[in-house]
């Protein structure tokens, strides 16, 4: 049990998707300006990366495996994500219209998000078992949640602040962004190897 | 060659099959969307945004095609209230609410045609043939239909007086903060 | 007794020493007078006189109307000369509606009804002559004196607080009334008592004020009406303020005093009700402060509502040099004057002239987040957020920071060591909220009568319709009865 703990606390924060792997940075930069639509992003990709890790480890193991087609590997990937993300899109638009207006073009783009294709990669490569998978896949979008709801509490705060012309927009968002990716280093040893 | 083709091709009808039934189950009845705007916008049905009244302009803006800024009658109130719904982002410079306005006639050249009434989307006017017409200002929407119709330019929208009443303090404009953009 | 802890309040400079020993003078009759028909919080009264019509002091020139709202008088005998709009004591310089008077110097009252004993009127008797009087709270609060003296007695209100606090700089008209007229308040507050059926009666005055505390000790002595010593400090002067201060408890965010059983009316206010319950004599004057560095001769001066402000100062004998700037009422929370043309009104408690060392104009620098005014706020709120929230464009947020409970006491501005104007920021937020709920009130009833339209015309169009089927109808009935009875015709002849 320690060891899954463990595991959903080095993904979510040691190893965090957004500020050590760099992945993710999309909707990182572009739902974050507003704290309650970048926890509603952060729980849609969570939905998806967690069933979509599940749903490649299936794949890989009792499809691609078998018939001995792991070149395919990409393409079947992709084709699982686009239905889950399609999925996810009809469930917002139904119990949520003004959500699904808010994140727009961000929410299909959840497809290309590179956390969501990314970390069934890493698992593969890591040849984790099923429920590592599982626990990897949801620790991480936890921690992409995490960072995207702290970095929007920032930027709510900047749109406060009286920032120089020359810094004001982007310029000073992407240095709290790498302030806040320095931060998150002082987790490295909160985990031992 | 042939299991990669036929094991893609199941995978892709079943997920397929998936999302058709999910299509179904979560299909949208109407649009909810479009009703929360139809609430915001003002519904005097004016078309001075270019759309046949406050339905097809509700339409427009749930479906992304319209900015958030398009009602005029709506001020910087309805820009807002939109802006919030939809989570756009919007630059109130560019609405000229700076100037709120209502009808006015101009009682020395109103013949009394009665075309300003008649086509008044809230009632606004008052009148009858051959009588001078008036404008209650607290139902005027400022739509400028009367401005088009009327024959001899005696409608016109003029902007509100200011007056104790709706008078308020103006934004504190700081010197020292000037090099920030506000 | 023991006092209860406050919280903020800041101790600016209190100046008051320029006309404190100064005895009230009464300012000589000016000849023209000009008397707003709005000086209360509610609806403006209505004019009941036209131009040229001659009144008497203290005949109803506007009566009131709508359930907030409070008649004004004549302040003097003489003839009206206009009913129109008058430049307004208001920072903006806007005009409002005005009665304008010509003294004819004879100042002969209106016959009134006095009452020799004021103890046996009815509770309800009372405040109509309160209500019929024009009285409103004269601390500066301007709310009509009658409807909190009715709605206090409806929520049986068992303290009944007057409020001694004069905590503005240089303003000292209320402790000269205390100390020269005590008597007389203390009968207006035991009228007051008796109109609202409290059961305890405490007078808080500042401890700065030691002249007007023995004055009203002793003036109370062997009364219901119990004298309390208060710490100076500003606010203190606030209603919500010194009820903490002498019950300890606090009024709930959106509401009001009556909430907790507590009555607050001002010392001032209590005197016009003794004038008004007595000898039946409406609010005609009230005292006035005139101070500040410029002010050759400062004074307390009894002046009749309407008066403008230029004769005070050309009475206290004109400026010493060009002041830096006028203020209607106290410095922390009165209001800059464009021109000394305005007129007095009920709740002007101060005219102050002011130099440039007295308002020391420093530009602003950014925020550095000190919270100076989160420990000075006395409604204990976080200016410099609600500030910024605003500032960013953001009112919405600052109302959920608690704006709408913001007083605009001053506190926060004063102690801020950017000199960030954080009530002007308050001021500007509330007015843009105010307007946005103005525009929303009258598209919710735009729309309606849009709709209304849309339906009306859509019936006119189904009647239409449905007359012209009918028409139809009986024009063919006809024709099918005219070829019948030809057809009959033509069997018979047949």
């Amino acid at each position: 049990m320690s060891e899954y703990l463990l595991l959903l606390l080095s993904t979510a924060l040691v190893n965090n998707v957004v500020l050590v792997k760099f992945l993710g940075l999309c909707p990182f930069m572009g739902i974050s300006k507003k704290m309650d639509t970048a926890l509603s992003m952060g729980l849609a990709t969570t939905f998806v990366i967690t069933f979509t890790t599940a749903g490649a480890w299936l794949l890989e193991h009792w499809l691609l495996m078998p018939l001995g087609i792991q070149y395919l590997r990409i393409l079947t990937y992709i084709l699982a994500i686009a239905a889950v993300v399609q999925f996810t899109e009809m469930v917002i638009r139904k119990t949520a219209p003004a959500l699904y207006q808010v994140l727009g073009i961000y929410l299909p783009l959840i497809t290309t998000n590179c956390a969501v294709l990314g970390l069934p990669l890493l698992n593969v490569q890591e040849k984790s078992g099923f429920a590592v998978s599982l626990m990897v896949g949801f620790g991480s979008s936890v921690g992409f949640t995490l960072v995207l709801v702290l970095f929007a509490g920032l930027r709510e705060r900047i749109a406060l602040a009286t920032v120089s012309a020359t810094f004001a927009g982007a310029p000073i968002a992407f240095i709290t962004a790498g302030l806040l990716a320095l931060a998150f280093m002082g987790f490295a040893g909160l985990v031992p190897h | 060659m042939i299991a990669a083709l036929t094991s893609l091709t199941i995978l892709g009808l079943v997920l397929g099959l998936i999302l058709g039934v999910a299509a179904r189950v979560f299909r949208v009845e109407g649009n909810k969307l479009v009703e929360e705007i139809m609430e915001i916008l003002p519904g005097s049905q004016c078309g001075q945004c270019g759309f046949p009244g406050c339905a097809g302009a509700a339409q427009a803006l749930a479906a992304g095609g319209a900015p958030v800024t398009l009602c005029p009658p709506g001020g910087r109130s309805v820009v807002l209230e939109l802006a919030a719904k939809l989570g756009k982002e919007v630059n109130l410079a560019g609405v000229k609410d700076s100037v709120p306005k209502v009808a006015e006639v101009k009682e020395e050249l109103c013949i009394g045609c009665t075309r300003c009434f008649k086509v008044c989307p809230t009632d606004a006017i008052m009148g009858a043939a051959q009588q001078i017409h008036s404008v209650f200002r607290d139902a005027c929407t400022a739509c400028g239909k009367c401005e088009e119709v009327c024959p001899t330019e005696s409608v016109k929208l003029q902007p509100i007086p200011v007056t104790l009443h709706g008078w308020y303090w103006h934004k504190p404009n700081l010197q020292v903060l000037r090099n920030i953009p506000a | 007794m023991k006092l209860f802890k406050l919280r903020g309040g800041v101790h600016p400079e209190s100046r008051k020493e320029l006309a404190a020993d100064r005895a009230i003078r009464v300012l000589p009759m000016p000849e023209y007078l000009y008397v707003p028909l709005l000086q209360h919080v509610g609806a403006p009264a209505q004019p009941n006189v036209n131009v040229g019509d001659k009144v008497l002091k203290g005949q109803l020139i506007g009566a009131s109307q709508g359930v907030i709202s409070a008649p004004v008088h004549a302040p003097t005998s003489g003839h009206i000369v206009a009913v129109g709009d008058y430049p307004a004591a208001h920072p903006s310089g806007l005009t409002a509606p005005t009665i304008t008077i010509k003294a004819d110097g004879e100042d002969r009252w209106l016959d009134t009804e006095a009452v020799s004993d004021p103890f046996v009127l009815s509770p309800d008797q009372i405040s109509a002559r309160v209500a019929a009087a024009g009285i409103v709270g004269l601390g500066g609060a301007t709310f009509p004196s009658a409807v909190k003296l009715n709605l206090s007695r409806k929520n049986n209100v068992h303290t009944l607080i007057i409020n001694g606090g004069e905590c503005e700089p240089y303003i000292t008209c209320d402790d000269r009334l205390m100390r020269e007229r005590a008597a007389e308040i203390v009968e207006g507050v035991r009228l007051i008592r008796y109109a609202v059926g409290a059961e305890v009666v405490m007078v808080g005055i500042e401890d700065n004020k030691p002249a007007a505390l023995a004055a009203m000790t002793l003036a109370a002595k062997n009364t219901e009406v119990k004298v309390i010593a208060v710490p100076a400090m500003y606010p203190m002067g606030w209603d919500k303020q010194m009820i903490k201060a002498l019950t300890g408890r606090e009024v709930p965010a959106d509401g009001r005093t009556a909430d907790i059983g507590v009555l607050v009316h001002n010392v001032a206010t209590a005197f016009a009700v003794r004038d008004a319950v007595r000898f039946g004599r409406p609010l005609v004057s009230r005292l006035v402060t005139v101070s500040g560095g410029s002010v050759i001769e400062p004074a307390n001066l009894e002046v009749p509502i309407g008066t403008l402000v230029e004769n005070l100062f050309q009475f206290c004998g004109g400026f010493r040099n060009k002041p830096a700037r006028m203020v209607l009422g106290g410095p922390m929370m009165g209001i800059q004057l464009a021109s000394a043309a305005v007129p007095i009104v009920k709740g002007s408690s101060g005219v102050l002239a002011l130099t440039d060392s007295e308002i020391g104009n420093v530009q602003p620098s950014p925020c550095i987040r000190c919270s100076s005014c989160v420990r000075a706020c006395p409604v204990g709120l976080l200016p410099l957020d609600m500030a910024a929230h605003i500032r960013a464009g953001d009112s919405s947020a600052a109302v959920t920071l608690g704006l709408k409970d913001c007083v605009a006491c001053g506190c926060c501005s004063f102690v801020c060591p950017s000199h960030i104007p954080l009530v002007h920021y308050f001021n500007f937020a509330k007015g843009e909220l105010m307007e946005q709920e103005r525009v929303k009130l009258k598209q919710e009833s735009t729309k309606k009568l849009a709709e209304m339209r849309n339906e009306r015309i859509a019936r006119i169009e189904r009647e239409r319709v449905e007359a012209a089927a009918k028409r139809k109808a009986a024009r063919e009935a006809r024709e099918r009865a005219a070829k019948e009875a030809a057809a009959k015709v033509v069997t018979e002849t047949a």
